[in-house]
């Protein structure tokens, strides 16, 4: 079977739908929040990147390696913010965080 | 493709100067010996406005840099200058808050200044790489400072909800990008513009578009994506969630006129209904869900949430004057929104701040003049002429009758009559009630903030034709 551009596309998009259900789904632990970006911004990735290769064009590459770059900042900044929160908080349970409502 | 020289980089002096101003600041404050120095934030306030006046001095029309990546036109630098207005009054906001709450640290002003970056080259995006770049670029910043009272367990929640949801509608737009991307096979504004002209939509490109414009209105607050707007609101600083208010919102419109009116004209009918569908449930959920709060805070939060569906009534309309409306809408509501948040900054007992609503009772016979001045700004936000908020929805609803949209200007008007219920209880609480304790006295920079704004407020009706012709110029540029 020849593999195509659309199983490409399969794959970004099921990955995408996972990471998207993660964040929603997920009552447990923040850190798993940031997995389920991280899945989301890599779904992108591989969409890039198909589609760069199937249109024979660079941008969606370059594109690609751009989204690699902040979405490692994104990690960083959100990897400190979970750690202040856990310091006056003491939990980093997803149920925790209701202090503010309504 | 050669290396411009860098008299060629005129456009974008303005971003490239204050890239450098603030990393020079940055510098700055951890040099400096002395750990909460507030002159740092003034020399931040001295960049924001050198910023300006390198943007209001550049020559009028459009120049393209970098292949098309960024655009210096009009319309972008009107928006500039509301976003320099909004940072730097944010921060002349921030310095009495800050000395109390024991955070006076030099990196406040240097992330505002970042995020403020960010906006600019949002305001200024025009392709889909250097769009999500400055989007990104502002909203790590923004994290930040929500979180910025690291000792508060609130802050920290506000900063958490708000990167959570922020990283996801990150996502969500790039995902759109991505589609956009392959179905266009550019990331050029012009460039998708010029393939939709010529070929039909595909499915894969609405797709694409829906997923973008879901994004950019979870940066706007929008219905159905503004649910972490009042926690956020309620939790951050509150000369944060002042520039919360003010500054990203401007950007966040600026990234969604460029893109529907740039890069999507000629589906114009596809995204105006998603558009006018987001308007109205903005505006009502705005109208009806303050009715019931009790906390300033979050009630501005869905003020805010209301006045983003008002604005976007203009952009519906599709034509030059609903861009115009939208222009006139943000200068506006920025100085409404500053001035209220400058009120509630004012709202000092001791050394804790104030939040409830009930805690305004009886406020015009303590203070007659900070019961004024919010009655005003009030009055301006449930568009009471001739205050400023009464042109800021003239504008909108006449674009939106122009076009023919009727009855979204109805219910345009009919929630603005629900909202002023919620306002004008405030006011009638301030005038009629017993008095409660006395609040602090106002700090000069307060007074100075709410006194500016205020005067804006109820005198832009003299000067009102000069903003008119500046956002008709601007809107102009992108038709």
């Amino acid at each position: 079977m020849e593999i195509g551009l659309s199983h490409y596309l399969s794959v970004g998009a099921i990955l995408f739908t996972i990471g998207v259900f993660g964040i929603f789904l997920n009552r447990k632990n923040v850190i798993v929040i940031l997995m389920s970006v991280e899945l989301m911004l890599l779904a992108v990735n591989i969409n890039m990147v198909a589609f760069s290769s199937f249109l024979g064009d660079l941008t969606g590459q370059i594109f690609a390696l751009l989204i690699l770059t902040v979405a490692a900042a994104e990690a960083a900044i959100g990897l400190a913010i979970i750690v202040v929160y856990f310091r006056n908080r003491g939990s980093i349970a997803v149920d925790d965080i209701n202090m503010m409502k309504g | 493709m050669p290396l411009p020289a860098f008299q060629d980089l005129a456009p974008i002096y303005p971003e490239i100067f204050l890239a450098l101003a603030s990393m020079a600041l940055l510098m700055i404050g951890v040099f400096s010996r002395d750990e909460d120095n507030p002159s740092v934030s003034w020399i931040a306030i001295a960049i924001l406005v050198a910023t300006g006046a390198l943007i209001a001095g550049q020559d009028a029309g459009a120049r393209e840099l970098f292949d098309g990546a960024f655009l210096a036109d009009d319309f972008g630098r009107f928006m500039k200058l509301l976003i320099l207005a909004g940072a730097a009054l944010a921060i002349i906001l921030s310095f009495d808050y800050l000395k109390t709450a024991k955070i006076l640290k030099f990196e406040f002003p240097v992330l505002v200044l970042l995020s403020t970056l960010g906006m600019l080259l949002l305001a200024s995006a025009n392709n889909l790489i250097s769009l999500y770049l400055a989007l990104e670029l502002q909203s790590l910043a923004l994290y930040v400072l929500a979180s910025f009272r690291r000792d508060a367990v609130l802050s920290s929640e506000a900063g958490l909800k708000y990167f959570v949801l922020g990283a996801l509608s990150s996502g969500m737009l790039l995902y759109g990008c991505s589609l956009i991307y392959g179905y266009t096979g550019t990331v050029g504004f012009e460039g998708i513009a010029a393939v939709l002209e010529n070929t039909d939509r595909s499915v894969g490109l609405v797709f694409g578009l829906v997923f973008v414009l879901a994004g950019v209105a979870f940066k706007l607050s929008a219905v159905p994506f503004h649910m972490w707007t009042p926690d956020v609101y309620q939790g951050a600083p509150t000369p944060v969630t002042a520039f919360f208010a003010s500054a990203p919102k401007v950007a966040a419109f600026a990234m969604l006129i460029r893109i529907v009116q740039e890069a999507f004209p000629a589906i114009a009918e596809d995204w105006r209904q998603i558009i006018i569908a987001i308007s109205v449930a903005s505006m009502v959920l705005g109208a009806f869900a303050a009715i019931g709060q009790t906390n300033i805070k979050r009630l501005m939060a869905y003020s805010s949430i209301g006045h983003v569906g008002y604005a976007m009534v203009g952009l519906a309309a599709g034509t030059p004057s609903g861009v115009q409306g939208v222009m006139i809408y943000l200068a506006i509501y920025i100085v409404m929104t500053l001035g209220a948040f400058a009120c509630i900054l004012a709202m000092r007992r001791g050394d804790s701040d104030v939040e409830e609503i009930a805690e305004l009772n009886g406020l015009s016979r303590n203070q007659p003049m900070l019961a004024f001045m919010l009655t005003v700004l009030l009055f301006s936000m449930a568009g009471i002429p001739p205050l400023a908020g009464f042109f800021a929805k003239f504008y909108v609803f006449l674009a939106a009758i122009e076009a023919e949209l009727f009855w979204l200007a109805v219910i345009g008007v009919v929630t603005s009559v629900v909202s002023a219920f919620y306002y004008l209880a405030i006011i009638a609480r301030m005038y009629f009630q017993e008095p409660a304790a006395d609040f602090e006295p106002m700090t000069a920079k307060v007074r100075f903030v709410l006194g500016l704004t205020g005067i804006i407020t109820l005198f832009l009706f003299i000067p009102i034709q000069f903003l008119v012709t500046a956002a008709e110029t601007a809107a102009g540029s992108l038709f």
